[in-house]
């Protein structure tokens, strides 16, 4: 079968090399990293190894000249890992904490950050989300207070994905006292005197570090403005875009692993004189949960064809990830379910991924926000 | 990828998102499909509920050139490619008559690509030419009193008789069924052979011995004629044999592709239709002192039905492109039937919640919706055979 568009056989070829990359360099690890809530930074390393960090990003910073479309097979194929934290830490690095400083930084700022991000060797975060606010980024707090040649930043950041290990983090201040979303700017902050991360501890999603992170009188400097003052709201929402997509994308693969391994094991598994599968109710619950890993493979891919052609679809991106982040629960869950007894212990991989895909309906605008924004859409 | 700050915080919801599979042409076609089922359809759609459909809606279409447009030039069609009719399956959904648009997919994506496919040229003439132009009814005669979706279990007999055939057997649930001028119709011609045993016939409805038994009454689709056929020593010549003996099993699961494929198109379309319908009510409806659409539990209906409308929707699209481009994704079609069926009831239903009270009277069309939608769950295959077909593809 021809590859679904926007995919080309050029796609497949990368899908290829970078699942093989990943089956034999990542996933026999994510057990291990799991249970040490952690994985080690060299992965950043091994992944700019094989160009996997720069896909999307021009040569000139050390990327490899591709697009959204080669970005978005890596996503896909990072669920094969087999750790939601692991391919989330990744993704936060590439996908929202990176993107930013190409969209609206200055060439210095790409210098500095952004090519060594790609080398593997500086490691990158996002910081919007505070203990008071989340989907409502007008309620932000932390404060960017004009100083001789910068700025000094009080405030604190939570849920920060790479928030202990990253070497610096993109993040979303206030720069007026009032003004709700249009006193946002951006500010890239160094690890450094005043910045102190604590780790925190989730129902999933164990290898990656998640951390808020308190800035005390941090001074960051005028070079580290990202984007316009006061413009950080445009900053928010777009790439807020992307980073829909990526978690679309995320679910799509999530899902088309889980259920190729949830498929074998009921083949193998016997009961009743047969085996599972061979059981009516078990096999019509496995083509329902592939009926649903293609809808959301659809849906997915045209937001996406549509993303990269210019299109701003709003409406299409918050639809694939309000339909893709609930689907992969329920097919966790049904995967779960398969595996009975099994499928609760821990040496399986399906109650991990089950409770890594809880995240998906809360993480990057919760369900609640996605139908908040679509009725919008709809004029009310 | 420019994003800037204005594009980013006021998006248009309203840019006109043409899919990649239409071109310009396809959207002109839209056009003129949805303008004839608006002007000369949907004003008589209350009466026809009552009436069924007439067939001059046939021989306007034809003379239109709606019921040919995938259709070779050679027999009249307008050679147009698959899409064309997936247009039409869409576009049909204006005349706001679940029963007429199925009377119409009978005629122009069930019976007729066998008769083109596996016919004859004489057979292509007598048949295909006119129902294209409108002038004959097809109708497809597939399931039985005691053979649904299990078609092995098919008791209609052909019985060789010197140079002709002698048809025994009876056919019901047919669409068209009361005026159709020829059935395609799926008879066991052989009972060891299996499902190697099955031949398509055409045979004329005017044939001595088919016996139109009775009009069906049913839940919704009232605006189509179903009926319940009789076939007493029906005796037709070799000639009648549409495509090979013994691979009419063969020949109806090739065109049972194309119809699901279809059907799954006009539930995308009819869920979209009802929504925009219950869309503006919301906006309409006051209660509490505002819009009821502004009360978040309602926004968040359209949120969800919007996102099930638009899964279904891509789901078609892309199989339709496999389809139009030689693949054979009888996978992926049976998922998008199973899912689109699926989700223009729940669309329905939900519409129905939202109108309240008045969602429950026949005046306001959307109980008429719900009624007609739920056959989709049924027909061309009900969701269990679509997840056994499904299944069985996995090896399952």
């Amino acid at each position: 079968m021809a590859p679904t568009p926007p995919f080309t056989d050029e796609h497949e070829q990368l899908r290829a090399s970078a699942r093989g990359f990943i089956e034999r360099e990542l996933t026999p690890h994510a057990q291990q990293w799991e249970e040490e809530q952690w994985f080690p930074d060299e992965v950043f390393g091994k992944l700019a190894g094989q160009g996997l960090l720069g896909l999307k990003y021009p040569t000139e910073y050390g990327g490899q000249g591709g697009d959204y479309l080669h970005e978005a097979v890596l996503i896909e194929e990072l669920a094969r890992i087999g750790s939601g934290g692991t391919a989330a830490g990744i993704g936060a690095h590439v996908n929202i904490a990176t993107p930013p400083i190409w969209k609206f930084g200055t060439e210095e700022q790409k210098q500095r950050y952004l090519a060594p991000a790609i080398r593997g060797e500086k490691i990158g975060a996002l910081g919007i989300t505070e203990p008071e606010a989340g989907s409502d980024v007008a309620a932000l707090r932390t404060r960017a207070e004009r100083t001789d040649g910068g700025w000094m930043v009080n405030g604190e950041k939570t849920y920060i994905t790479n928030g202990l290990r990253a070497h610096f983090i993109v993040t979303a201040v206030k720069t007026t006292a009032e003004g709700g979303h249009h006193g946002i700017s951006f500010l890239i902050i160094d690890r450094g005197e005043g910045v102190s991360s604590s780790k925190l501890h989730k129902l999933g999603w164990h290898a990656s570090d998640t951390a808020t992170i308190s800035f005390e009188d941090v001074f960051v400097g005028d070079e580290n403005l990202l984007g316009g003052l006061h413009e950080g709201f445009a900053l928010i929402m777009a790439n807020f875009q992307w980073e829909r997509l990526a978690m679309a994308l995320g679910a799509v693969g999530a899902m088309q692993i889980a259920w190729e391994r949830t498929v074998a094991f009921a083949r193998e598994r016997r009961a009743f004189g047969r085996s599972l599968s061979g059981h009516q109710a078990i096999g019509h619950k496995l083509v329902d949960l592939a009926t649903s890993a293609y809808t959301c493979r659809c849906v997915t891919y045209d937001a996406l064809r549509r993303f990269v052609a210019g299109e701003e679809p709003v409406r299409e991106v918050t639809m694939a990830k309000l339909l893709t982040q609930r689907a992969c629960f329920e097919l966790m869950d049904a995967c779960l379910q398969i595996h009975g007894g099994a499928g609760y212990m821990r040496e399986y991989w399906v109650e991990r991924a089950a409770r890594d895909a809880r995240l998906g309906p809360i993480g990057g605008g919760s369900d609640e926000i996605m139908r908040e924004i679509l009725a919008r859409s709809y004029g009310f | 990828m420019a994003a800037t700050a204005e594009s980013v915080q006021k998006p248009d919801f309203q840019a006109n998102r043409k899919h990649f599979i239409f071109t310009d042409e396809h959207e002109q076609l839209r056009e003129s499909i949805r303008n004839f089922a608006l002007k000369e359809l949907a004003p008589h759609a209350e009466e026809w509920e009552e009436t069924t459909f007439p067939d001059s809606v046939f021989r306007r279409m034809g003379e239109l050139g709606f019921l040919g447009l995938d259709k070779p030039e050679a027999y009249g069609g307008q050679g147009g490619d698959y899409y064309t009719s997936l247009v039409l399956a869409e576009e049909i959904t204006n005349a706001n008559s679940g029963g007429l648009a199925m009377g119409v997919a009978v005629q122009t994506d069930m019976a007729m690509p066998p008769i083109l496919a596996f016919g004859t040229e004489e057979q292509k003439r007598q048949w295909a030419e006119p129902a294209i132009k409108g002038q004959k009814i097809l109708c497809l005669g597939i399931t039985e009193p005691d053979a649904g979706s299990d078609v092995s279990g098919i008791k209609t007999r052909a019985v060789r008789d010197g140079e002709d055939y002698v048809i025994n057997g009876s056919k019901t649930y047919i669409t068209n069924g009361h005026r159709a001028d020829v059935i395609v119709l799926v008879t066991k011609t052989d009972p060891d052979a299996g499902y190697d045993g099955f031949t398509l016939f055409l045979v004329p409805m005017d044939a001595p011995g088919v016996i139109r038994e009775k009009k069906l009454e049913k839940l919704g689709m009232h605006a189509s004629d179903t009926a319940l056929l009789a076939f007493q020593d029906v005796r037709v010549p070799d000639s009648a044999v549409l495509g090979q003996v013994g691979k009419g099993f063969y020949h109806i699961m090739w065109e049972l592709q194309g119809e699901r494929l279809i059907g799954a198109a006009g539930c995308v379309a009819g869920a979209q239709k009802c929504f925009d319908r219950t869309l503006q009510y919301a906006h309409e409806r006051k209660a509490f002192g505002r819009e009821i659409g502004k009360f978040q539990v309602i926004r968040h209906k359209f949120a969800e039905m919007a996102t099930k409308i638009e899964s279904a929707r891509q789901m078609v699209y892309v199989t339709a492109w496999r389809f139009n481009n030689g693949e054979y994704p009888v996978r992926e079609i049976s998922m998008a039937k199973l899912h689109a069926a699926r989700i223009a009831c729940e669309v329905a239903d939900e519409c129905i919640q939202i109108h309240g009270g008045a969602g429950y009277m026949r005046e306001y069309g959307v109980e008429r919706v719900w009624r007609d939608m739920r056959l989709n769950r049924i027909g061309a295959g009900t969701d269990e055979i679509m997840l056994d077909v499904i299944g069985r593809s996995y090896g399952l």
